[in-house]
């Protein structure tokens, strides 16, 4: 088989699990699950083959390992139209794969156990296989359009996931909320595409090819404003998927679907997607330098922006989500800073170590019936699984030498320095990893520290919220089962343990460049020893500060946040941007313009039409009186009338009025 | 074989049946009769798709009928049918739709006899629009639809059906007036004299062309419906029975847009050039203005009647722009549209037979709980009509806006921000109504029975198809672009 007919292959598995999922198996859910595993675990394989063989035989560009198919075909000498659908495989590609595959199998084989018993288990694993398969649509794309396509549907899953539990009114409102603020971010990439197809050839069928927009004949072509424009077009798209400042708010909400979800889709893939599209299109980034700059600030800001959220949140769900905003700030600061190798591989390990500590968290909530960090407590002794494999993810997040994200942390901070850098990103970096290494040591002092501090009488507290309809506090009608906490099945802590290993390993894949070498020709990894020390530093300082507070309770968390008191107020109300969003624009600005029109519509406009409706009718009233049944009368108005036209005739009306009509 | 004479009268065959054949109380007979007339109907249009040539662009015409009909001196009307690739979807769309607007009316029970022979009359009066290739004849069939749309809102309706209802006919009427004058007055302005579309469509106008277009247009606009000539249709819509909105909101719309572009572009080219960036205008105000009412709707039918104002608001906007994709987007859309509204106000219906309201407020409370397969239709058909890839909407959409862009950047730019308001409007619509806290009353709602099931799982299965293979729709659509850019001089 060629790479692109594996690439289709692959694309199709998870989308035939999808189809007997919902047309065959809906009523036997274990089987669902067995099915949607069975068929990611193939993709997964069909991945790890590609991945090796992109590695064996470098294939260069994605250029030449694509099939396309047409989809829209409208054809003629002028103004004639093709858009395709067609995969393409590069190095990037295939490791986005085996990211995606990967990730997705873990998450499937571990939501057997979380999402055992759910009366909608059927429904989630169909609801799953369609991500992925649209995940893997966007990834192997050849072309803007169908990444669109697959970009949407994406979308279209993370709605339908997060609205998991649509009865919980929270998940309802935050599914909407996600699928609205990212189609914001959509429009600019649509408007991009449009302006692309006109200033691309539109008649080839390379019509929107990646590989032919990258190309520097076709860049040299439309450089100029136009394309910065299409950069940030593009990159609104991006900022909306990828949860970036101003578009972010959507994905902390987004944590109201079920825990794996926010592991697969909002931590390790699908929000990983804008990253990887500007990563896709980077030779065009790079042809458009403004825009760059744009998407590194864009991206540094977000970083430190999101961190300083994640400072104050007791949700360990809510912690982890601002956290992924803040990694996805690095990645973007990276590509924005010229750092093609050092975003990807960032993106790389972060999948690996946030869908672990996502599944953690998950596992944490499972055994705890609590997402609140204060609730929990004690949970080293009894959950040891989770918690050896949640302090390596957050060892591994806070930048902790050997663990992955170490490398990739560093290297996007030595990309600051470099050449397309500036300090003040450098600085912005370097602070984010400060709160980065305090947040996360925050949670795992106060969850897994101390002792357990959850309701003693838990039990009586389960409730089965998905059938009698009652809103649920929970993530699920998870509630400890017994007094304290207990850990998860092996169905879980086996994804979990698998995970652990790849956030200690991945990190050396870059160690000689070989990473970086397969994306990038003419790669070298440089290692700055000040920026590895600084940043080491920096995250000692921050795990020491989170024990003061936390572990040893040196320094009380009252008092720190008493002595913070306007900046703790505007970090637990996330900067009052929902209030913004929320009340201000779309209940205040939006709704209420609509409102107005409405009012308007029903007026004036329609108001009129009966109005003329009503004036007619009083006239006719009155007319019918004229109607006498004498003819002298008549015979009267009869010569008015030919006396006015007369008239109107002799004045040359006519004339005037066929002149009107005649010529435009 | 004259399929196109068969096709258009069947439904009309099987109305007389009923009326002259059948007991007043044999409702069973009488559905039964009217479900095998309109699915007979359905499938010989789908062997028309079968048998069209789709190879041959300089085709203008398939499937024709002629024959003299009226002569008085040189004044001849003919009885001319044919279809080409711009009426066929049409009378696909037509076809469909009337076979499941009977399935969606199963349940009617006053006057079944009469409802039922209007529903088929209704059927044979839009389609006759589609087929007709003489003006004259064209005319005869859009006043022969209004009829039985008079009778079945202003009997079978519900709320201010009577007022609805005369609102309807008066609003058409009008429009209809204007248009009367407007085919006159080309009969007579035009070399040759003549009502033979075809023939007007290759000849000239001597003069007068930018009124004559203004006449036609307001018919065609206020049947679209454009912006201002709108309001007619939510009242219209809100009072409608489900089938007869459906047959509105999926076809009858359509006629409005049809005869823009058959008639008022592919006859009148110089003046469709001159009035383009004025329609543009109103195309935008059309599509923004609509989408933003609609966001404040509290009644269902409002809601979905005004987001048509909004979607057919992107027909106008790929027709004004005059360019080949628009033109191919713009049909594409109707198409579309007929399915994904069509499908949207027969959910409607079902929701509203079960809880007797349609007022959001009074719905709210997780009607998915009780309702899961009604549910997730009416997801589809939402998700279809804000635009998501693999549906229908989304490939009409974004070729409209493809072929606006080539032009009017801005205007393009304008129309497509009008998906963010969509998704708006149809995503909070289905929270309040399906989602959140359940709400008790509705503890004794059943779901779909099987004959609704198969009316909305046939339009689920369309709205997939021509999302993911929208080839099935265009082969057809591309062969009748390159007549009228040939006429706009491109």
């Amino acid at each position: 088989m060629s790479l692109a007919d594996l690439g289709w292959a692959i694309l199709f598995l998870p989308l035939i699990s999808f189809v007997i999922t919902v047309f065959l198996t809906r009523s036997r859910p274990k089987l669902c699950g067995y099915v949607t595993i069975a068929a990611i675990g193939l993709a997964f394989l069909a991945s790890l083959v590609v991945l090796v063989r992109v590695v064996a035989e470098p294939v260069g560009t994605a250029a030449e390992n694509q099939a396309s198919y047409n989809w829209v075909n409208i054809p003629g000498l002028t103004e004639s139209l093709t858009l395709s659908l067609g995969v393409a495989i590069d190095p990037l590609a295939a490791f986005m794969l085996v990211v995606v595959t990967g990730v997705s199998l873990l998450v499937q084989i571990y939501s057997q156990g979380y999402m055992a018993g759910d009366p909608g288990y059927s429904r989630y694993y169909a609801f799953m296989s369609l991500f992925t398969a649209s995940m893997l649509g966007l990834v192997l794309a050849n072309n803007l359009i169908m990444v669109y396509f697959f970009w949407e549907l994406v979308g279209l899953c993370s709605y339908l996931l997060i609205g998991f539990w649509f009865q919980k009114p929270a998940a309802a409102a935050a599914a909407k909320k996600a699928f609205i603020v990212t189609r914001l971010g959509d429009l600019g990439f649509l408007v991009a595409i449009l302006w692309l197809v006109f200033n691309v050839d539109p008649a080839g069928p390379n019509g929107l090819n990646i590989a032919f927009l990258n190309e520097k004949t076709t860049l040299d072509l439309i450089a100029g404003a136009g394309l910065t424009w299409a950069a940030l077009g593009i990159f609104a798209g991006a900022v909306g998927k990828s949860a970036q400042f101003p578009l972010h708010v959507w994905l902390p909400d987004a944590m109201e679907g079920p825990t794996p979800v926010s592991a697969l889709i909002h931590a390790a893939t699908m929000v990983a997607a804008g990253v990887y599209l500007v990563a896709r299109m980077f030779p065009l980034f790079e042809a458009a330098p403004d825009a760059m700059v744009v998407v590194a600030f864009v991206g540094g800001f977000t970083a430190i922006f999101a961190a300083s959220m994640g400072l104050v949140m007791h949700d360990v769900k809510r912690v982890m989500a601002y956290s992924t905003v803040s990694q996805l700030g690095y990645m973007m600061m990276a590509l924005g800073v010229g750092g093609l190798v050092a975003g990807i591989f960032h993106l790389f390990n972060h999948a690996f170590f946030k869908a672990l500590l996502f599944l953690g968290s998950g596992s944490m909530i499972h055994g705890t019936g609590t997402q609140d960090m204060r609730e929990m407590g004690g949970l080293r002794r009894a959950m040891p699984v989770t918690f050896i494999t949640v302090l390596i993810a957050s060892l591994s997040l806070s930048g902790i030498p050997p663990f992955s994200g170490f490398w990739s942390k560093d290297e996007i901070l030595a990309d600051t320095l470099g050449g397309h850098g500036n300090v003040l990103l450098f600085a912005l970096g370097l602070a984010a990893a400060f709160m980065t290494a305090f947040y996360m040591f925050r949670m795992m002092f106060v969850a897994f520290g101390g002792s357990f501090r959850g309701p003693a009488t838990a039990q009586g507290g389960h409730t089965s919220g998905h059938t009698s309809g009652h809103a649920i506090h929970l993530d699920q009608s998870h509630s400890a089962h017994a007094v304290g906490a207990h850990e998860s099945p092996r169905v879980m802590t086996v994804p979990l343990i698998v995970l652990a290993i790849l956030a200690v390993l991945t990190g050396f894949l870059n160690v000689n460049g070989w990473f970086g070498g397969l994306l990038e020709e003419g790669y070298v990894v440089h290692f700055n020893y000040g920026v590895m020390a600084s940043s080491v530093v920096v995250a000692l300082a921050g795990i020491f500060l989170a024990y003061a507070v936390y572990g040893a309770k040196w320094i009380s968390a009252e008092s720190l946040g008493r002595a913070f008191g306007p900046a703790h107020k505007w970090l637990t109300n996330k900067y009052y941007l929902d209030h913004l969003y929320e009340g201000v624009i779309t209940r205040g600005a939006v709704i209420g313009i609509c409102a107005v029109l409405s009012w308007f519509d029903h007026t004036f406009v329609d108001g009129i039409v009966n109005g003329v409706a009503r004036l007619v009718m009083a006239i006719s009233g009155g007319v019918r009186k004229a109607e006498t049944g004498r003819v002298q009368a008549y015979a009267l108005v009869i010569f008015a009338g030919v006396l006015v036209i007369m008239g109107l005739w002799m004045l040359g009306l006519p004339n005037s009025v066929s002149g009107w009509v005649a010529k435009p | 074989m004259p399929y196109l004479t068969i096709i258009t009268f069947l439904p009309l065959v099987g109305a007389i049946a009923i009326a002259l054949l059948l007991k007043r109380d044999d409702a069973r007979g009488i559905k039964w009769v009217a479900a095998g007339f309109s699915l007979v109907t359905f499938l010989l249009s789908l062997v028309l798709v079968f048998l069209f040539k789709t190879n041959d662009p300089m085709l203008q015409a398939q499937f024709v009928e002629r024959a003299n009909w009226i002569s008085v001196g040189q004044f001849k009307v003919e009885y001319f049918l044919g279809v080409d690739g711009l009426s066929l979807p049409m009378v696909i769309l037509t076809t469909l739709l009337g076979f499941l607007a009977v399935l969606i009316s199963w349940k009617i029970s006053l006057r079944p006899k009469e409802y039922f022979s209007l529903l088929l009359v209704l059927e044979t009066g839009v389609l006759g629009v589609f087929t007709s290739l003489d003006f004259f004849l064209f005319f005869l069939f859009w006043e022969v639809e209004l009829v039985p749309m008079f009778l079945l809102i202003g009997i079978w309706g519900s709320g201010r059906r009577e007022y609805s209802a005369m609102k309807f006919l008066i609003y058409t009427i009008v429009g209809s007036a204007f248009m009367l004058a407007g085919i006159l007055w080309l009969y007579f302005a035009s070399s040759p004299n003549t009502f033979d579309m075809i023939a007007l469509g290759q000849g000239s106008v001597k003069e007068g062309a930018n009124l004559i277009f203004l006449l036609l247009f307001i018919g065609f606009a206020i049947k679209l419906p454009m912006v201002p000539f709108h309001t007619w249709l939510p009242d219209a819509h809100s009072d409608a029975p489900t089938a007869v909105s459906v047959m509105l909101a999926g076809v009858l719309l359509k006629m409005g847009g049809y005869g823009i572009i058959r008639i008022c572009v592919t006859i009148l080219p110089d003046a469709a050039k001159y009035f383009a960036p004025a329609l543009l205008i109103l195309a935008v105000i059309g599509v923004l203005y609509g989408a933003a009412v609609t966001m404040v709707q509290k009644d269902l039918k409002r809601l979905i009647a005004y987001s048509s104002v909004s979607h057919m608001g992107y027909v106008l906007l790929g027709v004004a722009a005059l360019t080949k994709i628009g033109l191919v987007g713009a049909v594409l859309q109707m198409f579309t549209h007929g399915t994904i509204t069509g499908l949207l106000f027969m959910v409607v219906g079902l929701i509203y037979d079960r809880t007797h309201t349609r007022q959001i407020p009074e719905l709210t409370g997780g009607l998915a709980q009780r309702m899961p397969v009604i549910a997730a239709v009416f997801t589809v058909a939402g998700l279809a009509s804000l635009g998501l890839p693999a549906l229908s909407g989304f490939v009409a959409e974004l070729l409209v806006f493809i072929g606006v862009y080539e032009k009017y950047q801005l205007a393009a730019i304008l129309g497509a921000s009008g998906i963010v308001l969509t998704a708006g409007y149809i995503l909070w619509m289905l929270q309040r109504v399906f989602f959140g806290e359940f709400n008790p009353k509705w503890s004794d709602l059943t779901d779909a029975v099987t004959v609704e099931r198969v009316a909305v799982f046939t339009m689920v299965v369309v709205i997939v198809l021509v999302g993911v293979a929208p080839a099935v729709v265009l082969n057809m659509v591309n062969t009748a672009v390159p007549t009228i850019m040939a006429r706009l001089g491109s």
